[in-house]
């Protein structure tokens, strides 16, 4: 785009908080864009992110809009935030629509400790989680595992956990998917992938993944609420993190092969990191196979963090998990590539939905939603920045209807890592937070300056996006207490 | 255009890691750039040259070149726990439509403490991925996934 026009002269106003890239935008695009903002965070956004979901749109097969997500930023090929629905036949797979953390989810664990209980022993609670969950660059779990457990964690992910003593059946029932996509296919994961798989089943890692305690501060919707296990004042658990180096691996590995099935297959690519390969063909299904099994990997590795997190609680309260109370509330992917039936123009089809930096935010009624929540919709899992508010919505009704069933998935970065610790020191963010009640323990101290509160919008403006859009509603929102990053 | 004596520099990205790596050779560039990619996560003037890693990679491209032997080096941080703070490319060589890069990484053991752990590189993207000859030699520009 050219430079000194207004991002908003760019655009169609749709309606409030919808926002329209229109096909003459950028030439080959296929479908418009659609962006949702409200007119307040709409300034802040990169001019180079809307075309980055004008490049999306030009991807054959892609149906009904390009979309962007209120917390949307520039990314690399996809944006961060980025929506897409590919033609299960005349649609194409790209690995770049997923990113190299695949499966990169969020997961809430409630407790029926209350605020006050948990407040004097948060020193203790933090550096006990800090020990038993391994973080940062280069952690290896407390356990390796064998190449055929490896297979099957990546055939079965949260069930291995499950099955293995890292967690309840239940566990299993409130989780995206049940903690698994069926069809994945280890054939094709190479010998670099389950070399970095191995040593990495029950870790954080690093960057903005973290485990959190916080509190309930707020109630919006009493009737969700009940159904999802939260109340005022009350303590919660929220772990993000993803499929560590084996998913990174498999990412580099396959985009390197949809480089060469782009050109294969005669596909104009706007930029090369939307390697992609049509739908159909072996090189997107051996991709899909792959990427499944990555993605079970992180449900497995979010599982095992839940048990050791459990572990530390019992003991530092001297109790039991059913005594506790701690229940995992949901678990959501927010980098995945999906087979999912949506209408379009009417009909009901079968397509890829790619959401990179996006959650699945599904109705109530929609068969894939637990029976548990049937009633009130998914529950849909957005973390703030370090020290600023997380939410709990549900999905919404119209969230099929105008994002094929997806909402954001955090508060969005608007600050560069580099320019984060030239602005802030480490070791002051620290300080300050540790001023309003928060603890922090780190792994690397640079990471807390990259990851403060001021480098990210503000979760509750992006949250009443959705809310507004009734994309998701709102049901909880939880103010943090300690937090634990790699 | 700065000259060739700046062996690299940073781009703003607002996710990411973005970089533009100089050298009057092709070899001296995607040499540089290694170190710039090893620069976000580490301090590489704390590493010392214990350990050397041959390293002999190949691409369809010269660009996808450059991803294979960053990649590599990345593989070898976190599977081998290598830090590197010395790179060298001797020959990059075009054969058949394919590429060939040899070249060698010298660094050791990574310690946390002593090598500054600053922001893990999760991958090297293909995003606004360039390797240009420029009037001094060429340029290279590289967006990795922190």
């Amino acid at each position: 785009m050219e430079s000194g026009n207004k991002i908003t002269d760019l655009l169609t106003k749709i309606d409030d908080n919808i926002w329209e890239i229109p096909e003459d935008y950028s030439p080959g695009m296929n479908v418009p864009g659609r962006i949702y903002l409200s007119d307040k965070l709409i300034r802040d956004l990169e001019p180079e992110t809307l075309d980055q979901v004008a490049n999306v749109a030009k991807l054959p097969g892609i149906q009904k809009f390009s979309m962007a997500m209120p917390d949307a930023h520039l990314g690399y090929g996809f944006p961060i935030g980025g929506v897409a629905a590919f033609d299960e036949e005349e649609g194409v797979i790209s690995p770049g629509g997923v990113g190299f953390d695949i499966n990169c989810g969020v997961r809430l664990l409630r407790s029926n400790l209350t605020v006050d209980e948990v407040r004097p022993k948060m020193k203790e609670l933090t550096e006990r989680m800090f020990e038993a969950v391994p973080s940062g660059v280069g952690s290896k779990s407390r356990l390796r595992v064998t190449d055929s457990e490896l297979d099957d964690i990546f055939l079965h992910g949260s069930k291995w956990a499950v099955e293995n003593g890292y967690g309840e059946k239940t566990d299993l029932e409130h989780c995206e998917g049940g903690g698994c996509i069926e069809g994945g296919d280890v054939g094709n994961i190479s010998i670099k992938a389950r070399k970095r798989g191995r040593p990495q089943a029950g870790t954080l890692g690093s960057g903005n993944h973290f485990l959190e305690v916080q509190y309930v501060d707020k109630i919006y919707d009493q009737e969700a609420a009940d159904a999802f296990g939260l109340e005022e004042g009350q303590v919660s658990f929220m772990i993000h993190c993803g499929s560590r180096g084996t998913g990174h691996q498999i990412c580099t590995d396959n985009i390197k092969t949809m480089s060469q099935a782009s050109k294969k297959y005669g596909i104009q690519l706007p930029d090369k990191q939307l390697a992609c390969a049509p739908a159909q063909s072996e090189e997107a299904q051996n991709y899909f196979g792959s990427m499944i099994c990555a993605a079970n990997y992180a449900w497995n590795n979010r599982q095992m963090i839940t048990h050791w997190t459990r572990d530390v609680i019992a003991d530092t309260f001297r109790s039991d998990i059913d005594e506790l109370g701690l229940e995992l509330v949901y678990d959501v992917a927010h980098n995945v590539a999906k087979l999912e039936e949506h209408e379009v123009d009417g009909k009901k089809k079968n397509v890829y939905v790619h959401r990179k930096g996006a959650t699945r935010a599904f109705p109530k009624g929609h068969k894939e939603v637990p029976l548990k929540y049937r009633d009130v919709g998914q529950p849909v899992l957005i973390p703030g920045s370090m020290g600023t508010a997380s939410y709990v919505l549900h999905g919404g009704d119209r969230s099929m209807d105008i994002s094929f069933g997806s909402a954001c998935h955090g508060a969005g970065r608007v600050m560069s890592r580099s320019h984060a610790k030239k602005e802030f020191q480490g070791e002051d963010i620290k300080m300050q937070l540790e001023k309003r009640g928060i603890t922090v323990r780190s792994a690397h101290p640079a990471v807390i300056a990259e990851e403060a509160p001021g480098v990210y919008k503000s979760s509750s403006e992006v949250v009443n996006v959705v809310h507004e859009l009734d994309i998701a509603r709102k049901v909880a929102k939880m103010m943090p207490m300690g937090v634990i990053k790699g | 255009m700065p000259s060739t004596e700046v062996k690299y520099e940073y781009l703003e990205h607002t996710a990411d890691a973005k970089f533009r790596a100089y050298g009057k050779t092709k070899e001296d560039a995607f040499a540089n750039a290694a170190e710039a990619m090893f620069n976000v996560m580490i301090n590489t003037s704390k590493v010392d040259c214990k350990h050397r890693e041959d390293i002999i990679v190949n691409a369809p491209e010269i660009d996808e070149l450059l991803v294979e032997w960053l990649s590599e080096l990345l593989f070898l941080f976190e599977v081998d726990f290598l830090a590197f703070g010395e790179f060298k490319v001797e020959n990059i060589t075009e054969k058949d439509g394919e590429f060939e890069l040899s070249g060698h990484a010298c660094g050791e053991e990574i310690d946390l403490e002593r090598h500054e752990i600053d922001t893990e590189v999760k991958a090297v993207t293909y995003n606004d991925l360039r390797v240009e000859e420029t009037e001094n030699g060429y340029m290279v520009q590289v967006t990795v996934d922190t």
